[in-house]
């Protein structure tokens, strides 16, 4: 809105009181990480034995296509209704109960991650269209200075075909590399950071 | 279902106040940066949620780094406190701080740290905390030596801690590395150089107290971390997603 009103806008008053600061910069996670990031539940968006439950696994691989031994891989979901347990999403309380939502593993020595899960609900999109189930993913690891962000989809699901994200990007080869592959434990899904299958990453 | 609200937006940072993708000075990013330009990912419902961890996660002892040994640490003793802030100047509270860092010979308690400085049998070097109602945050540790990492010749780390933080959204999500006033090792630093804005690197360097000082036990420095800001209105497609 452009017209100008008589009294200042009173929701963000902070925003008016001081000009906006400069956010901290990123840096990376160093070699050692090891010894602070890891939690002994990190792997568990949902508790074991979860019904329904399923594992994410897949390395984390880069431009020579060498696993990466020190990476640490984080994911951020929906419950299965597709809501968040968060003040920011407007639609009420979630059912699940014991789901965090959130996942972190570090890579092992052969560069690969796990998380256990379930598949989150479609999210609905403000313009009255939705997003396909996913999982967001942050990707740190040495020699990154930022963290990446990627996106999980999952290969047995129709609504891709609708999805926003995957149809914003033309080339087929890239968008590919957003989705899973069925595996026996669930679902295989790889990270490369540059080369030939360079995984797709968002600016967010 | 359409959804029938106004999302909060979270502002992108401006160039240079972030390191960028690629940064051939630091080795190990050779082959660990994309080439391709990021895609740029408008900010829906998992993008402006994230986890809200704290409470439980966070020990009564664990953001003081010198305590659960039998012994002293050996090294400096300092306190480290600041604020968790927004980019708009808001404290962010009840946000889980990760801390790690190497001991006062520049090691850190980890199988792949080779640098042939002694182990400290009372320091582990890891620490959590969360932020007050106030945004505040306070970690008692000891001040971390420099050490050698062969990126380059004669390549020595400055003195810094490792700091991970949640804030509450996805796109707030930082890990970041604090530094310490007067460095002499800053100039042929990779890491610390590869933020090229000087205003935002110095913003990684922590400050001097007096006041948080303690007498006879302990000297004290000052850090706030600026996480990422919250626009009020939402903002459609910026064309902000070159290189």
């Amino acid at each position: 809105m452009t017209e100008p009103t008589a009294t200042p806008p009173t929701a963000t008053p902070a925003a008016h009181a001081t000009p906006p600061l400069l956010t901290t910069p990123s840096q990376t996670v160093g070699p050692f990480f090891g010894i602070g990031l890891p939690w002994e539940d990190g792997p568990l968006v949902v508790p074991e034995h979860t019904p329904g439950a399923f594992r994410v696994e897949g390395y984390v691989l880069d431009g020579n296509g060498d696993p990466v031994p020190d990476a640490v891989v984080e994911t951020w979901q929906a419950d299965p209704d597709g809501r968040f347990d968060h003040p920011d999403d407007p639609r009420g309380a979630v059912r699940w109960k014991d789901f965090r939502g959130f996942g972190r593993c570090p890579t092992d020595v052969e560069g690969r991650y796990g998380v256990l899960t379930v598949k989150p609900g479609s999210l609905p999109t403000p313009d009255g269209g939705f997003e396909a189930p996913h999982l967001n993913v942050s990707v740190f690891c040495r020699g990154m200075l930022v963290r990446l962000v990627t996106r999980l989809y999952f290969p047995d699901e129709e609504a891709n075909a609708h999805d926003p994200v995957l149809n914003s990007i033309d080339d087929p080869a890239a968008r590919s590399t957003l989705v899973a592959k069925s595996a026996p434990f669930g679902y295989h899904f790889d990270i490369c950071l540059q080369g030939e299958h360079e995984t797709v990453f968002f600016d967010v | 279902m359409p959804l029938d609200t106004t999302t909060p937006q979270y502002r992108r940072d401006d160039a240079g106040s972030q390191p960028p993708l690629a940064w051939p000075d630091y080795r190990s990013n050779l082959l660990r940066h994309p080439h391709r330009p990021l895609t740029l990912l408008p900010q829906r419902l998992g993008e402006i949620t994230g986890p809200l961890l704290g409470e439980g996660r966070v020990g009564p002892h664990d953001n003081d780094l010198t305590a659960g040994h039998d012994g002293e640490p050996q090294g400096q003793r300092i306190i480290v406190s600041g604020r968790v802030l927004d980019g708009d100047g808001r404290p962010v509270a009840g946000t889980l701080l990760e801390v790690w860092q190497a001991n006062a010979g520049g090691r850190y308690r980890h199988d792949g740290d080779r640098h042939p400085a002694p182990l400290d049998p009372n320091f582990t070097g890891v620490g959590r905390t969360i932020t007050d109602a106030d945004g505040r945050y306070s970690f008692t540790t000891i001040q971390p030596g420099a050490y050698p990492w062969r990126n380059h010749d004669n390549a020595w780390r400055p003195a810094h801690i490792h700091f991970s933080l949640f804030g509450t959204a996805f796109t707030q999500r930082l890990i970041t590395q604090m530094y310490f006033p007067g460095d002499p090792l800053f100039f042929q630093d990779p890491i610390f150089n590869s933020v090229r804005d000087p205003k935002a690197r110095e913003a990684m360097i922590a400050r001097f107290d007096l006041d948080s000082t303690v007498p006879e036990w302990t000297l004290g420095y000052q850090w706030d971390i600026v996480l990422r800001g919250k626009n009020p209105t939402p903002l459609e497609d910026e064309d902000d997603d070159d290189d």
